[in-house]
Order: structure tokens, then C-alpha cells, then sequence
């Protein structure tokens, strides 16, 4: 298998990471290399194993719906880039 | 008392409750050590103005009966702390404070010990030798331009070179033990979900855990007493019976069955690792414990698999790093523009190329050729260490395939850079505690560690055969200071 410059450009566009040709060149080498790794996996047959999705073998437990900690506002903000009173500042979205 | 900075945390304790050294005397000496070790690069971010404070305060009015009493003590970047600057060793973080505590360092704090500041990793623990920090290369204080290994490298080089006493990591794939090992130090990976991840700035979180980096076993047994809780903040927080490692540590791990898998012994490992580990075996005997030859047939599949499931988690972790809420903003056209510009420039090259793997294998038409695939042999693996521990109480195998290489030795090849982990990742794989403890030096006098791993839920086992093995083999860091002036 082979990750061509157009498969970059739309993972790069799912990723939200803009790519310019240099960089897609790059990232497509690295990526090639990094896939041919990773196909090892296919010698394996694994049609009847069931996946692991958490080593953690525990159920989750079930806490009361209350609130533990409010009046959040200012510590929710204090971090962002552009805020405007209670509000997270963004580019115009709606015309 | 001229040598503080050389006492271990064990020695630091006993000597404050026994008022034999204040606080303020231990924080100043730790403090003036990293003032003159800049040239490490092991700290982002300093805190020893405050540091000194709060061990005044501590000197005030000492509570002796603390586990960490007064101790000053450095942490890995990726610990969210209250008002100090938490970075990950990214620029998209560069200017984020905290609002709240990691509970573990929260722990840490309740038992008496003293921020003194921020340590270095790589970006967002994604690496392993701490080049891709954003905030520079860490030198390892065992010889110049060495790496001091990764991901948690500013705290294995400031554990090694005692700018700290002792510290915290995390460890995704290795990035505790691998750094122990380069640096000559104690790194324990615990079961996961025995410390809580909880105010930790997530990479890849079905693997992610914390735990301590340590001069020797003993104290990195207290610390681990200290961080591990149950934490009801974190989901996969695991509600276990916890013992007091410290106070229950011994070295009596006669008829122990300690098990040397053969597919450890992979293609191209050097002989001094190899020499190493029959040394190891060697050790463990004398201390009594009987050795079981053992398999793990699916180890080499280990290292494909994390590099699946671990981009995966992170892609999806990473994702909250917008320019909107927090963290760095770059300015774009409308918003599709804004973020693609913020993560382009915010995050570095191998971040986003995780990333790019990461939405890869999990997009459309992909995802079950590789992430359910990979979830599969994942489970392989597993079953592998289980069938295992049927027959044997741990497994020792090497930390690492090599000792510490120079800074840019391998950064144009990320593939070879990966196999660094490839003993370490698949106890991460399988959820396993893992310890790596020095145990020699090779040619080049750089040290070597060998890994120790347990099943789950068992800290308090390999850290005796730790700590029993650590007496036999009775090994010196060679550090010489080089870096100061």
C-alpha cells in the first residue's frame, strides 16, 4: 500500500492541519515508511478474536447526578485567546 | 550539611523529621543545583521563588508525620498544576495556566512535598529522547549531547543529575522506564488505572500512566504509595486494595518464578544487552528465585499495534486543540482557516504526524483494516502475558535494545526511533506494571537497565524483586558534573 499526495491532503483536511506541497511530500514519505511497519500486522489471522478495548476489566460506576463544583466561569475562561465578557471569540461564521 | 542534593528522598525524609535538616535548607540546596545546571535544559518552567516560600512556611510549622515532609520536588510538564504554567512541551500550550490540580500531583502535595518547578518532555509525551520538546533538547547529565531519553527526559536527566530528589513521569509506551534506563535511574510504569489521569494532559488514554522516577527502589516504592489512589474523576480509576509499598518492601522474593521470554531476544540486539540481561538472570538467582523459560509469541507484533492504537487515541485527544478555548491561536481567514493554521503551527512534526496516522486509521473505509485490527492483536498480546503469569510471578527482561545515543542520531528516521520502546510498549499493551532498575554500564560507560514485569495489581511484588536485585548488583552512576561551570 501506498499513501499518495492526494490521501495526505485529505487526512491533513480531516485533521485540520494545513499542509503546503513541501510538507505533504514529507509527511507522505514518513507516513510510507511508518505503513509498511505497521502492515506486519497482516500475517496475523484474527477473524475470530474479540478486540480489547480497555485492559481496565472493570464496569463504570455510577455516581448521583449532582453538582460538585460551580460558578466556573472565570476559570473556564481564563485561558482562552479572545474572549468577549462571558463569550470565547471566534471568525465570523454566520454572514 | 554541603552534600543535601546528594541524600536520596528516603535519607531527606529521615533527616527532616529528625530535625536535622528544615526544609528551607533542602529546597535552597535543590534550588542552587538547578540554578546551575541550565545547561541540562531539564526545567520549562522555574517555581523557586515560591518554592522557598512554601518551605519557610513548612519550617513554620512542620508536619512531620508526612510522608514527604517539606521535600522540594520538580514534576514532568504534562501534570495540569494550579497557577503554574502547564506546557506538555508544546507551543499550542505555551501559555497555559491551570485552573485545577492533577490529583496526582495533588497527592504529592498532601503529603507535604514543595513544587519547585516544571520539567522537560517531548510534545505532548510523543517521543523518545525529548527532541520534540518545543522548549529544546534535554542533555542527558551522563555525558554531553547524550539524550536523556522520552518521553519524560527533563525529569529522568533531573532525577539523574539530582536537581530534584525525586520526580514524577508518564509512560504511554516506555517514556519512564526507557529514560530510567538511559539515565541510570529508577522508573516504575504501574498497573494502569492505579494512579488516576485525572489533570494529565492525555495522549493516548486506554495507556497512559503515571508513576515515579527515583535514585534507588525504596523511594520510588514511597512515592508510588503516595501518587497511587483511587480517583473518582478518572473513569478507568481502578478501586483495588493498595499496600503500603515502602512499608512492605523486602527483599525476601526466594522461590520467586521469574520468567526470561526467548522473543525478547530480538534480531540485531547488541551483545552488551544481551550479556546484560544473562547477568540479570544471574542476579535474580542469587537472590533466590527460580528462573522459568518462557513465551510470548505475539512480542514483535507489539510495536505495529501501539502505533495504530496509540495516533488513534491521540488524534482524538489532540482534537479539543482549537485556539478557541485555550492555548495558542493562530489568526485565519474564518474559522476552517483559524484552526488548520493553529494546529499547523501550534503543534510540531511529529505530533502531526501522529496525528495524520491517528485520523487515518480511524477514517472512513480504514478503520477496520487497521484499527480494529489492531485492538485484535492487541488482545493477543494480552492473552499472551496471562498465559503467561499462569506460570511465573514476573518477567525480567531488558529496559531497552540500546544504551543512550546522541542528540539527532535518530531523528530523520522516526521508524528507528520507535524501536527504542520495543520492550517496554508491550506492557502498556497489556495494562502491566513494569519496573526498570539500572544494572550496568556498556563499553561507552553509559548505563543500561533491565525491566521488570509484573502482573496487575502486583507493584508491591517486582518492586522486592527491585529492590533485592538492586542490592546484588550494586550499581554507581558515573556523573561528573561536566555541565557545571
Amino acid at each position: 500500500m501506498s499513501i499518495d499526495l492526494k490521501t495526505i491532503k485529505h487526512i491533513s483536511k480531516l485533521s485540520r492541519i494545513s499542509v503546503d506541497e513541501k510538507k505533504a511530500e514529507k509527511l507522505a514519505g514518513d507516513l510510507n515508511s511508518i505503513f509498511n511497519f505497521i502492515e506486519k500486522l497482516n500475517e496475523l489471522k484474527t477473524d475470530n478474536i474479540e478486540p480489547l478495548t480497555s485492559v481496565a476489566e472493570t464496569t463504570l460506576k455510577l455516581r448521583s447526578d449532582e453538582v460538585k463544583s460551580k460558578n466556573l466561569r472565570d476559570q473556564v475562561i481564563k485561558n482562552s485567546p479572545k474572549e468577549n465578557e462571558d463569550y470565547f471569540v471566534v471568525p465570523k461564521v454566520i454572514e | 550539611m554541603s552534600d543535601i542534593t546528594k541524600q536520596s528522598l528516603s535519607e531527606l525524609v529521615e533527616n527532616i523529621k529528625g530535625k536535622k535538616l528544615s526544609s528551607s535548607e533542602v529546597t535552597k540546596a535543590f534550588v542552587e543545583r538547578s540554578e546551575k545546571s541550565k545547561e541540562l535544559n531539564a526545567y520549562i518552567t522555574e517555581d523557586y521563588a515560591n518554592a522557598l516560600n512554601k518551605a519557610k512556611k513548612f519550617d513554620e510549622k512542620p508536619n512531620l508525620d508526612l510522608k514527604l515532609p517539606g521535600i522540594p520536588m520538580a514534576v514532568k510538564d504534562l501534570f495540569c498544576t494550579r497557577d503554574l504554567r502547564t506546557t506538555a512541551g508544546s507551543k499550542i500550550l505555551n501559555n497555559f495556566v491551570p485552573t485545577y490540580e492533577s490529583t496526582v500531583t495533588q497527592n504529592i502535595w498532601n503529603e507535604g512535598a514543595i513544587l519547585m518547578g516544571k520539567l522537560n518532555c517531548d510534545e505532548f509525551a510523543m517521543g523518545s529522547s525529548n527532541e520534540t520538546s518545543f522548549f529544546g533538547n534535554v542533555q542527558n547529565p551522563i555525558d554531553k549531547n547524550l539524550v536523556p531519553g522520552g518521553s519524560s527526559g527533563g525529569s529522568s536527566s533531573a532525577v539523574a543529575a539530582q536537581l530534584t530528589p525525586i520526580t514524577i513521569g508518564t509512560d504511554t509506551g516506555g517514556s519512564i522506564r526507557q529514560p530510567a534506563s538511559f539515565t541510570g535511574t529508577v522508573g516504575l510504569k504501574p498497573t494502569y488505572g492505579s494512579c488516576s489521569r485525572y489533570g494529565i494532559v492525555a495522549f493516548a488514554s486506554s495507556l497512559d500512566q503515571a508513576g515515579p522516577m527515583a535514585q534507588n527502589v525504596k523511594d520510588c516504592a514511597l512515592l508510588q504509595e503516595v501518587i497511587s489512589t483511587y480517583d473518582e474523576k478518572d473513569s478507568t480509576s481502578i478501586d483495588f486494595k493498595r499496600n503500603e509499598y515502602s512499608k512492605e518492601l523486602t527483599k525476601d522474593i526466594k522461590g520467586k518464578k521469574i520468567g526470561i521470554p526467548k522473543e525478547y531476544r530480538v534480531d540485531g540486539m547488541p551483545k552488551e544487552i544481551e550479556d546484560l540481561w544473562k547477568k540479570g538472570i544471574e542476579y535474580a538467582e542469587d537472590c533466590g528465585a527460580e528462573i522459568i523459560d518462557i513465551s510470548l509469541p505475539h512480542t514483535n507484533y507489539a510495536l505495529p499495534t501501539y502505533y495504530i492504537v496509540a495516533p488513534a487515541e491521540a488524534s482524538s485527544n489532540l482534537a479539543r486543540y482549537d485556539g478557541v478555548k485555550y492555548g495558542f491561536r493562530a489568526e485565519g481567514e474564518n474559522l476552517i482557516d483559524m484552526y488548520e493554521k493553529t494546529r499547523s503551527e501550534g503543534f510540531g512534526a511529529e505530533v502531526q504526524r501522529r496525528i495524520m496516522i491517528g485520523t487515518y486509521v480511524l477514517s472512513s473505509g480504514y478503520y477496520d483494516a487497521y484499527y480494529l485490527k489492531a485492538q485484535k492483536v492487541r488482545k493477543l498480546i494480552k492473552n499472551d502475558f496471562d498465559d503467561a503469569f499462569k506460570k511465573v510471578d514476573a518477567i525480567l527482561t531488558p529496559s531497552t535494545p540500546s544504551s543512550a545515543f546522541k542528540i539527532g542520531e535518530k531523528t530523520n528516521d522516526p521508524v528507528s526511533m520507535y524501536l527504542n520502546d520495543i520492550f517496554t510498549v508491550p506492557v502498556n499493551l497489556a495494562g502491566l506494571p513494569g519496573i526498570s532498575i539500572p544494572a550496568g554500564h556498556d563499553a561507552k560507560g553509559y548505563p543500561l537497565g533491565l525491566q521488570i514485569i509484573g502482573k496487575a495489581f502486583d507493584e508491591q511484588n517486582i518492586l522486592n524483586i527491585a529492590y533485592a536485585m538492586e542490592e546484588k548488583i550494586n550499581f554507581k552512576n558515573n556523573i561528573t558534573d561536566w555541565w557545571i561551570k
